[in-house]
């Protein structure tokens, strides 16, 4: 039988939980804050002088990528603060000292933020219902699509958090690299419509992948084959597990 | 220094932190089940290393580590479910309530959620009427309670208490012995570090003497200040002596300059010396050599203290 103390993961968990809705304002209503924003400049505004997106409406051609364009930014902050702000004020001695692995921690970690990635998305989503009219052609594999990309943020997160030893490191790369390489990824435009070298010059940015997974849950069209967005999604989480492993075998900046 | 079943054996435990300080030196350790256990040391002696590499916030370079018969290299899940730690610096989440920490600690440590246990802990510690405030508003002395709360609410058997009182003001330091006491009382084996050599005295049972990273001596308490203790005698005599008369020559004194002052030092920490003391004025009243006061004083743990790390030093 593989080790697992169920009750430590449901603690680490229920707080992690309990951290969001403590920042609620934060967490929740800035992204809604944020979305209406977008929506009423791209969505409503100049969205209505749009042409649509390979069939898709503009406005609701939008909705994936800011989904994906908040959520990324949030789930990777939200993990890096909640493992950063233990080691900050010492606290994390408990986290050491208490019977859990990397198992325990990361299942209550990351499925606290695939929890929150999911209530996230869905506020933006009724946020965007308030703008457009959409209809999800997939949802469930919308949800799946969600859940993965919030885990492996939250993972990627958690890296960063461990990674870091400022709180200036801490904010670099949400916002000096996720938030433009969501932007570049065809979070306003289908890339394909970009002009060549461009086209192929963006694929190499991986966020254009996970943009257009999402928007092939939802519309039924994408940039690349979804098993590609779906294949990198899954490698890039395998990827972070692995580092993460490697961290609590070695002890990393987590014990001398 | 073997004890039988103990509930916690440490053997040649090393740890070299990058940069290469060598905190901790070979360190053979036993630990009696339910005795307290005072690990006394100056800074730097490697006393928190010790506790961390127990503990699991430190990875020991060298050297095995078992407690409660379970190798913490192998089976740590289960033995660190059985050990508590209130750690020395004052690290506590400001912002969560002393409730919600403390339930955390409990399902954290792999408990499930018993609120009634939680509050028998909380009013033990007078923390129950803060227990919806965040941590944050609290007292440096109520912090350091809600990390004893934090350590105790998984019930552990092993409990390290790294410098519980530092930074605690008298009234308060009392009651933690208290506490301490009642826990145990409670069956709780515990192992603390301080610089109040007062603490160790009054509530060790057994003293270990720890220093540059190597334990230089381990005794039960009685048994180190009568090893390692004397008594000292001040005798204010009423005319000078011109010698030592030879029927005092049977006891270990000296003479001060001034030749008005006896000054005896001998036998233990443990009485002997002060019968010998009393069987000293006797042999003064016999001579005819009056004196005006006499003071007597055992050696404190401290002065063993001071004494012993002052001869490593000169070694």
């Amino acid at each position: 039988m593989i080790p697992f103390n169920l009750t430590s993961a449901l603690a680490i968990y229920r707080r992690e939980m309990a951290r969001a809705f403590r920042t609620a304002f934060q967490s929740l209503i800035a992204p809604v804050l944020t979305t209406a924003l977008y929506f009423v400049v791209f969505g409503s505004v100049i969205g209505t002088r749009m042409e649509p997106v390979g069939g898709v409406p503009y406005g609701a051609f939008i909705i994936p990528g800011l989904v994906m364009l908040t959520m990324l930014g949030e789930t990777t902050s939200n993990a890096s603060f909640g493992i950063y702000m233990p080691r900050f004020t010492g606290t994390i001695y408990e986290l050491l000292s208490a019977p859990v692995g990397v198992a325990e921690t990361l299942a209550g970690f990351v499925g606290a933020a695939m929890t929150k990635g999911l209530i996230l998305a869905a506020i933006i989503l009724l946020t965007a219902r308030l703008f457009v009219d959409y209809t999800i052609a997939d949802p469930l594999l919308a949800v799946i699509y969600i859940m993965l990309v919030a885990a492996a943020f939250a993972l990627f997160g958690f890296i960063l958090g461990i990674w870091a030893d400022s709180f200036e490191k801490l904010g670099i790369i949400p916002v000096l690299v996720l938030t433009p390489l969501t932007f570049l990824g065809g979070t306003f435009y289908s890339i394909r419509d970009l002009p060549a070298p461009w086209d192929r010059i963006a694929l190499a940015n991986p966020i254009a992948f996970l943009v257009s997974g999402l928007r092939h849950a939802f519309y039924g069209t994408a940039d690349v084959p979804f098993a590609l967005s779906l294949g990198l999604t899954l490698g890039f989480l395998l990827a972070c597990v692995i580092v993460i492993a490697v961290i609590f075998r070695t002890g990393w900046r987590l014990r001398e | 220094m073997a004890v039988s079943d103990p509930i916690l054996s440490i053997r040649g435990l090393a740890k070299t932190y990058r940069g290469g300080t060598r905190a901790l030196d070979g360190v053979d350790l036993d630990i009696r089940r339910g005795e307290i256990f005072a690990l006394l040391g100056p800074n730097g002696a490697g006393k928190t290393t010790l506790i961390g590499a127990v503990c699991g916030l430190v990875r020991p370079s060298a050297g095995s580590i078992h407690a409660f018969g379970l190798d913490l290299a192998r089976d740590w899940r289960a033995a660190r479910a059985r050990i508590g730690l209130v750690p020395q610096e004052l690290a506590t989440d400001m912002f969560e309530t002393v409730w919600r920490a403390v339930s955390y600690s409990q399902g954290l440590f792999g408990r499930r959620r018993d609120p009634e246990r939680l509050e028998a802990i909380l009013k033990a510690l007078s923390l129950w009427d803060k227990k919806d405030a965040q941590i944050r508003a609290l007292s440096g002395g109520m912090k350091r309670r809600v990390l004893i709360a934090k350590a105790l609410a998984h019930e552990p058997d092993l409990l390290f208490l790294d410098e519980p009182t530092a930074g605690v003001d008298v009234e308060l330091r009392k009651g933690m012995w208290e506490q301490i006491a009642a826990l145990k009382q409670r069956g709780v084996t515990i192992i603390l570090t301080t610089h109040y050599i007062e603490e160790a005295e009054l509530m060790a049972d057994r003293v270990g003497i720890i220093r540059g990273g190597r334990i230089l001596m381990v005794d039960d308490k009685e048994a180190m200040m009568e090893r390692l203790g004397t008594t000292e005698a001040v005798i204010d005599l009423a005319a000078p002596l011109a010698a030592m008369p030879a029927a005092l020559g049977r006891f270990h004194l000296e003479l001060s300059p001034d030749r008005t002052r006896l000054v005896y030092r001998g036998g233990t920490g443990a009485g002997g010396g002060r019968a010998e003391v009393a069987r000293l004025t006797q042999a003064l009243v016999q001579a005819g050599i009056a004196y005006v006061s006499l003071d007597i004083r055992d050696s404190s743990l401290e002065d063993i203290f001071v004494d012993l790390l002052g001869r490593e030093e000169a070694a």
